[in-house]
């Protein structure tokens, strides 16, 4: 019999203290015991990155990563991102492009593009592409993201 | 995921203590991106995880003493790829580093766990072994070092002992100077295996050193004095038949990713580009 283990954990600013069985991944944790379903499951082997969240200020996929592991550090999903009921601007970028079809994988690739232009406001296209290259959109509108990264980066002060 | 538990010890002592507890059904966990897949897929087997993210001793960042560079099991492949240093002195290590996974995998994955995982196809191998790099593995006894080919025994194997495990990597600053290059073959850019993968260093007396990866069990090393591969004014011919000598020594094998004729006539190709390339940063001063 394996016990479960204490976590303390911030996610989205909040802390949260709940225990856990240490082969919970951090993914399975966030969507089926707090509810926060905007992380997406989709290979669960880090091919695709549906499930990426920001972990101590880097990008991780959450697939890859035990719930345990996590404790003591803070985490940010998608529902994070911004203010409850408020966009970022990458968010809102990706709806005047068109950049959203079935949604599937737009929570894991707004999660690369705000790490991704956090850390390079200004990135060439090439940089984005490399920025994205571990998020998968079966849909295929990769342009449109694009378009809408580069919108964001062309309205900062360079 | 199969249950374990899970231990994070705060000392190499206590790692030690827990590796001869739980003997082989322990496994070390690092940055996870390859141990967590295996435990998904059931590849891989363990009772026991020991995470060795809370050991004291190890720093977060890459170090430098005695004119090495020593890089610990915690240091995620991002954090070594962000330092200034380490990128202007082994720029083909970096251009395998950074074609490891993608940005999120880089933020976990450990180069020390690369070495570990033991893939014939792993992409920083090859550049590692041109470096010279050396594996310093830890045990009750004491610390031994392994040059990191010799490390690699074969496809998921290494030359750890039981109630050993890596503490770092760490490779030596040039002494001289020295041109190296780096090249693969994927089927798709981003997370794939290579279908090939190699490194080549060219030095001012005119030695040049070859590594294969994914074209056999383990690396294959090759090593050509002549000086006919260091002059680019040599008869393409000659320089052909010097690299299909080297390459004549690997084994590659047909699967999902490449026939085995495709694969020999690709490491032709690609060794021809970065034995270029090698000479190029030899002139430019860059190691
Ligand atoms: S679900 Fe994590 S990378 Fe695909
Ligand atoms: S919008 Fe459908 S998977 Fe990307």
């Amino acid at each position: 019999m394996i016990d479960a283990l204490p976590v303390v954990l911030n996610i989205n600013g909040l802390k949260y203290e709940f225990e856990v069985l240490p082969y919970r991944s951090l993914l399975d944790v966030l969507r089926d015991e707090l509810g926060l379903t905007g992380t997406k499951e989709c290979c669960a082997v880090g091919e695709c990155g549906a499930c990426t969240v920001h972990f101590d200020g880097r990008s991780i996929n959450a697939c890859l990563m035990l719930a345990i592991e996590a404790d003591g550090g803070s985490v940010t999903t998608i529902e994070g991102i911004a203010p409850p009921g408020e966009m970022t601007r990458v968010q809102d970028a990706f709806l005047e492009h068109g950049a959203v079809q079935c949604g599937f994988c737009i929570p894991g690739m707004v999660m690369s593009a705000e790490y991704l232009l956090a850390r390079n406001p200004h990135p060439t296209e090439e940089e984005t592409r490399e920025g994205l290259s571990g998020n998968l959109c079966r849909c295929g509108g990769y342009n449109r993201m694009l378009q809408a990264i580069s919108s964001v980066s062309e309205e900062s002060t360079p | 995921m199969k249950p374990f538990l899970y231990q994070r010890p705060g000392s190499l002592a206590q790692t030690f203590d827990l590796l001869s507890e739980y003997g082989s059904s322990a496994r070390i966990l690092a940055g996870g991106t390859d141990l967590i897949v295996g435990l998904r897929q059931q590849s891989v087997d363990a009772s026991v995880l020991v995470d060795i993210k809370g050991i004291g001793e190890f720093l977060p960042e890459v170090a430098f003493a005695d004119g090495h560079f020593v890089i610990g099991a915690t240091t995620d492949i991002s954090r070594v790829c962000e330092n200034e240093k380490f990128r202007a002195t082994f720029p083909a290590l970096v251009e395998a580093m950074e074609t490891v996974g993608s940005v999120q995998i880089r933020n976990r994955a450990t180069l020390v766990g690369n070495v570990c995982n033991a893939s014939p196809a792993a992409d920083t191998v090859p550049p590692l072994a041109i470096y010279g790099a050396m594996v310093n593995v830890g045990g009750r006894d004491g610390t031994r070092q392994v040059p990191v080919q010799e490390f690699i025994r074969g496809p998921r194997q290494t030359a750890l002992r039981p109630g050993e495990f890596v503490l770092s990597v760490q490779l030596p600053v040039p002494n001289a100077p020295l041109g190296v290059a780096f090249a693969r073959l994927t089927r798709r850019r981003g997370v794939d295996l290579a279908t090939v993968n190699l490194s080549c260093s060219i030095d001012s007396v005119g030695t040049v050193r070859f590594a294969f990866g994914a074209v056999g069990p383990r690396l294959v090393l090759g090593i050509e004095r002549s000086g006919v591969l260091a002059d680019s004014g040599a008869p393409a011919g000659d320089r052909d038949a010097a690299l299909a000598n080297l390459i004549a020594a690997t084994s590659p094998r047909t699967d999902i990713r490449g026939t085995q004729d495709y694969r020999s006539a690709m490491l032709l190709v690609l060794s021809r580009r970065i034995l270029a390339e090698a000479a190029g940063r030899l002139d430019s001063g860059q190691p």
